[in-house]
């Protein structure tokens, strides 16, 4: 068995257990017991586990995505104004749902728009503004100047909507730490759509992030048109991110520490590591979930918390090991 | 050459992607289960979306997940009915031994569902809403921002629990309760302005707010107009210009106030003519609800306090 079989069995068998694990987490913290909890365990834990794991996978995938396109270890899929961007959408529609809203009679349509339509939107514009400013794809260190400052014009924006509408900001707050407490079988049904769809493509285009390895000259020697190849790939990659924040907020790390773990284990070229970095960021989350939700029962810890805590933790043991062989 | 045709496809489909999240976000949303048609609903309301909640029977067992929602039903003799409430409801003390579910934006979805509930009223949280009744669980939103909001949500909740006149019959004597409280303002502080301070920043209750509705009707002048809205953040300069007859705010807000940049020169500070109110008495002004009769009753004693020492 090569490492990589290896690696996909333990991720299948870890995803496998801590599925069973979500099943028994509940208010009570771990029980599993059919007969009593048997609609709250369909209804409700059921598609939450299943939903962590989806979105987990998505945020490995744009996280994989991202570092294989800018070569760069620290790059996660919230850097080029997708995070802003959704921030703002979440922002507009509570206000508009708020008392200022009332007084300028948005509030029915904020309703109807909803938090995930708004949030989703607000991602895939933050990303298309980024892409405006930098002019395409072509070079990535204006593509990334530009997400910064796309960034910080969103996040001001949001700020001053927030101004008008301080009753927003509770509601901001939650969505900046993530949780996975609204999540049911529509949200499941959404979020395996959008990785059906983001996987394979991403997949095909794995070739365009191997020859970004060899550099951005040699791999224009190759004859791939890049900035169009590239433009996909970001599309893709705000695609992915896009809906893992509308349906589970801000959750940190998991997109950054994914393949990074999985580069840790296994040599591999990108189609694979896309695959691989899905899978263990789905597992990274689902264990997080997991955890969140049983660690202070009855209460809950908003799971964004919990993947900060550990993924700076394990940021910083990946320091100290590369200070210590350098 | 695949890429080529793979970067086409692509292309293709995710350039119908923003059409097509334009088009969900215009489908309306899910109807939510209707009560079974065999007996006739004896239980009929409108809610502030305007959907039309139907019950088979009065509620037995209610989730609130909004502190004056919670007061109100309680107000209206139904707190033995309540079997669930928000981590911020806490008068009166009977309500402190329930289940506390988590606020508003971080509800635990599980614990309500659990409790098996007839009615969950809760204020705006369009995610928890949505799936509670997709979870099949009867929800009535109900916003009381102002005072004539309360008023009417008040009529609301009351109709919710079978007896639709309670809610009236409530608030005649929470306005009584005002009333009473307004004509024991003494004298030399009636139509005094006052600075009424919700949150360090500074936050004001300006006169379109619901506390600022009680102060009107006990006769004292907002400093705050409504062209301002309900609760602005303000320049402290605004305050400091306006130089409020007296203030009113937290007892911790009071005890710092002198300090910050500038307070110094608020006559009403220099002369003891502010009112910390501890921080119990406090939720009965920030809350839009039947309390704010107490709120009048608190305002009052601190007036009167007031006058007294003045006396001296």
């Amino acid at each position: 068995m090569t490492s990589v079989t290896r690696l996909a069995l333990a991720l299948l068998a870890l995803a496998l257990a801590l599925g069973v694990l979500g099943l028994a987490a509940g208010a009570q913290g771990l029980g599993l017991d059919w007969a009593a909890d048997g609609a709250l365990i369909a209804d409700i834990r059921a598609p939450r586990t299943l939903g962590a794991f989806g979105v987990g996978a998505l945020l490995g995938l744009a996280g994989a995505i991202a570092q294989g396109l800018f070569r760069n270890p620290l790059a996660d899929p919230y850097l080029l104004g997708t995070a802003a961007g959704a921030g703002l959408g979440v922002v507009l529609v509570l206000a508009a749902g708020g008392m200022v809203g009332a007084r300028f009679g948005v509030a029915a349509l904020a309703l109807q728009v909803g938090l995930v339509s708004a949030a989703f939107a607000g991602a895939v514009l933050g990303m298309l503004l980024t892409l405006a400013l930098a002019r395409g794809a072509g070079r990535p260190m204006v593509l990334l100047l530009a997400g910064v400052v796309v960034g910080v014009l969103l996040t001001a924006l949001a700020e001053l909507v927030l101004l008008f509408s301080p009753e927003a900001l509770r509601g901001k707050q939650v969505f900046m730490l993530g949780g996975t407490g609204f999540l049911g079988w529509s949200s499941v049904a959404t979020i395996t759509v959008v990785l059906a769809l983001a996987l394979p493509l991403s997949m095909l285009l794995a070739r365009v992030l191997d020859a970004l390895v060899l550099g951005e000259a040699s791999a224009a020697s190759l004859g791939l048109p890049l900035p169009r190849l590239r433009l996909v790939l970001l599309l893709l990659m705000a695609l992915a991110t896009g809906c893992a924040v509308a349906q589970a907020g801000l959750v940190a790390f998991v997109g950054l520490v994914a393949p990074h773990l999985v580069r840790r284990w296994v040599t591999v070229a990108h189609g694979p590591l896309l695959v691989l970095s899905a899978a263990t960021g789905g597992v990274l989350l689902l264990a997080a979930d997991v955890v969140a939700r049983v660690v202070i029962a009855p209460q809950e810890l908003p799971v964004g918390l919990l993947t900060a805590l550990l993924g700076g933790a394990f940021l910083l043991v990946l320091l100290r090991r590369a200070g210590a062989t350098a | 050459m695949i890429a080529r045709r793979v970067m086409r496809a692509a292309l293709r489909v995710l350039s119908m992607l923003p059409m097509l999240s334009v088009l969900c976000t215009l489908l309306p949303a899910q109807a939510a289960p209707s009560a079974s048609n065999a007996a006739p609903p004896s239980i009929r309301f409108v809610d502030d979306r305007g959907r039309n909640i139907v019950l088979a029977a009065p509620p037995a067992r209610i989730v609130s997940l909004l502190p004056s929602l919670t007061e109100t039903v309680c107000e209206l003799g139904a707190c033995d009915r309540l079997v669930g409430t928000d981590r911020f409801s806490n008068w009166p003390a009977a309500v402190r031994a329930l289940p506390k579910l988590g606020g508003l934006e971080d509800a635990q979805v599980e614990r309500i569902v659990a409790l098996k509930p007839d009615l969950v009223l809760v204020a705006n949280a369009p995610r928890l809403i949505e799936r509670l009744e997709g979870l099949g669980v009867p929800v009535a939103m109900l916003i009381p921002d102002t005072f004539d909001d309360a008023r009417r949500v008040a009529a609301v909740v009351a109709g919710a629990l079978g007896d639709a006149a309670a809610g009236e019959r409530l608030w005649q004597r929470t306005e009584a309760r005002i009333a009473a409280a307004a004509s024991r303002v003494p004298r030399a502080l009636r139509g005094q302005r006052v600075y009424l301070e919700v949150a360090s920043a500074p936050y004001a209750a300006g006169e379109a707010s619901f506390v600022g509705a009680v102060l009107a009707r006990l006769g004292l002048v907002n400093i705050v107009p409504a062209s301002l809205g309900p609760f602005p953040r303000l320049n402290p300069e605004f305050v400091l210009r306006a130089q409020p007859d007296m203030i009113i705010a937290t007892e911790g807000a009071v005890a710092e106030m002198p300090g910050r940049a500038g307070f110094g020169s608020l006559r009403a500070l220099r002369e003891g003519r502010a009112c910390g109110i501890a921080p119990e008495p406090w939720d009965s002004l920030v809350r839009s609800g039947p309390r704010l009769a107490d709120a009048a009753e608190v305002i009052v004693r601190c007036l009167e306090r007031m006058a007294a020492t003045a006396a001296r």
